[in-house]
């Protein structure tokens, strides 16, 4: 019977860890009571710079889900030097997303090529209506308080990019 | 404290209410305290998490605020089921349990009937809540069901067998059937002379514990034999048509059942109620018999629950496999080297 030693093993192995759950506590916490700090990269909510935002709207269409709306309007800028030809530029109007459609996929982040998206780990945002979770331009900005410092990518990350087949 | 009992003998009608009464207190009451203490605490830190907090202190009342939503859920009958039958099962399934706990011993008289085949009638009954899973998954026209149903029925009757021979070897040493009469035997018996711990048929029927332990988790459709309710494979089994009240009768019985055969594994194999160091026809056991039965029901359930909570779900003919060319060969031979040594000594 080669199987005996490992289902006793595996009895241990339960026991073992009803041993160190009653010592030295559970993995777990009590959530509402004791909260977790969630880790710098969580993907808890997305944040708008609005400065950045040019209107693009490559968020727009390259979100999956399309919980991303955008409107805007052209105006005429002051020249940027004396004598200068005055510029068009886009005016935010509408920027929601509407976290009850989101997945989370952090494509808009990854495609916006003026970093004004950016991922934050704040996570409780939860509403009693549904409608509500739809955040408006102010909301999305209020978000970018809580975006962490850029933290460097770990040493040798580039060389493991490289290491991926291309087909 | 024997004449004030002596004296109290009731009519036969008010002694049958009392005992009605009783049966029907410690049923749902054993099964709420192995359901809090088991699947809800020790299973609980075994994955390293605290289980149910809010509900009551330290979330002890947790299933009992379950109970209370069970019951005030609709009672919904599916649209093809053969309605008289599909509400009967999980009353048949709960009248095997209550009738099981008629032969359990707290003490020489703290029994609800002391039968002297007591062995022959728990094993007996206990196939009784087959037929109530039939009924179950028979009646509520679901395929899911029927195979769950014929599942547990080839389990528990390829599991009663094991059962049955792995006590015949306590029977063999005890010269009894009677339960009470196993626990006599075991307080007054004698290890190689030594009389300290009396005889606890664990030491001798080490084997015959061991069959009798697998078969009750296969009896009591736990994991790792929990094929007829095995939720990956046919959702739930016999259960799927299940909601409400009905519901909660299927798991009322499935944790009295573990209760009640943890009870009889506890008279039969580590003494019952009776402890080594005092004599088994004391006054004493009238307030110690159900303590120390307790106590020996809690360490065999904890063995239970210990290996439902570790291994994952066999394969249906492993099951069987597992019973018809393991267990009974190993229970035959029990028997025999147990007759054997009870001719030589």
């Amino acid at each position: 019977m080669p199987q005996v030693p490992g289902l006793i093993k595996g009895l241990g192995v339960t026991f073992g860890e009803m041993v160190k759950t009653l010592k030295s506590g559970p993995q777990t916490t009590r959530y509402p009571h004791e909260r977790e700090e969630p880790t710098a990269r969580a993907r808890g909510v997305i944040a708008l710079h609005e400065e950045n935002c040019t209107s693009c709207m490559l968020c727009a269409r390259e979100c999956p889900d399309w919980c991303i709306f955008i409107e805007a309007h052209k105006y005429v800028a002051p020249p940027r030097r004396e004598g200068g030809k005055p510029r068009q530029k886009n005016e935010l109007d509408r920027f929601d997303i509407d976290y009850s459609l989101c997945m989370y996929c952090g494509i808009c982040v990854e495609v916006c090529p003026f970093d004004a998206l950016f991922w934050t780990p704040e996570h409780e945002y939860s509403e009693i209506r549904i409608a509500d979770l739809l955040h408006d331009k102010s909301r999305l900005a209020q978000w970018m308080e809580t975006v962490p410092e850029f933290e460097a990518y770990e040493a040798g990350s580039e060389a493991k990019l490289r290491k991926v087949p291309k087909d | 404290m024997t004449p004030l009992l002596a004296s109290f003998d009731p009519p036969y009608w008010l002694s049958t209410v009392i005992k009605v009464l009783v049966v029907g207190a410690v049923v749902p009451t054993t099964a709420l305290i192995l359901g809090v203490v088991f699947l809800f605490k020790i299973m609980s830190w075994m994955q390293s998490r605290l289980g149910p907090q809010e509900a009551g202190p330290r979330g002890l009342l947790q299933l009992l605020a379950d109970g209370v939503k069970f019951i005030q859920k609709e009672d919904i009958a599916p649209n093809g089921a053969d309605l008289w039958v599909f509400k009967a099962a999980p009353l048949v399934v709960l009248s095997s349990t209550l009738l099981l706990y008629v032969a359990l011993p707290a003490s020489a008289h703290l029994v609800v009937e002391d039968l002297d085949v007591g062995v022959f009638y728990v094993l007996a009954i206990s196939s009784l809540s087959v037929i109530g899973v039939l009924m179950a998954g028979w009646a509520s026209a679901n395929k899911y069901s029927l195979m769950g149903a014929l599942r547990a029925a080839g389990q528990l009757i390829a599991y009663e067998l094991p059962m049955v021979l792995a006590v015949i070897g306590v029977v063999i040493q005890a010269g009894t059937m009677s339960l009470n009469g196993i626990v006599f035997a075991q307080n007054g018996g004698a290890v190689f002379g030594w009389t300290g711990i009396g005889n606890p048929y664990i030491l001798t029927q080490f084997i015959g514990f061991f069959i009798f332990i697998a078969a009750v988790q296969a009896e009591l459709t736990q994991p790792p034999f929990d094929m007829p309710v095995a939720e990956s494979e046919i959702v739930s089994g016999y259960q799927v048509e299940y909601t409400g009240f009905r519901f909660l009768i299927f798991f009322l019985a499935e944790f009295a059942t573990a209760f009640v055969f943890a009870g009889i594994a506890a008279v039969m194999f580590l003494g019952g109620w009776a402890v080594p160091w005092l004599e088994a026809s004391s006054d004493w056991y009238y307030v110690l018999g159900p303590a120390v039965l307790f106590a020996k029901v809690m360490l065999v359930s904890f063995i239970i629950f210990w290996v439902r909570f570790t291994y994952p779900r066999l394969r249906e003919d492993q099951l069987q496999s597992f019973a018809w060319k393991f267990l009974i060969p190993l229970a035959l031979v029990n028997i025999v080297a147990t007759a054997v040594l009870k001719v030589v000594f």
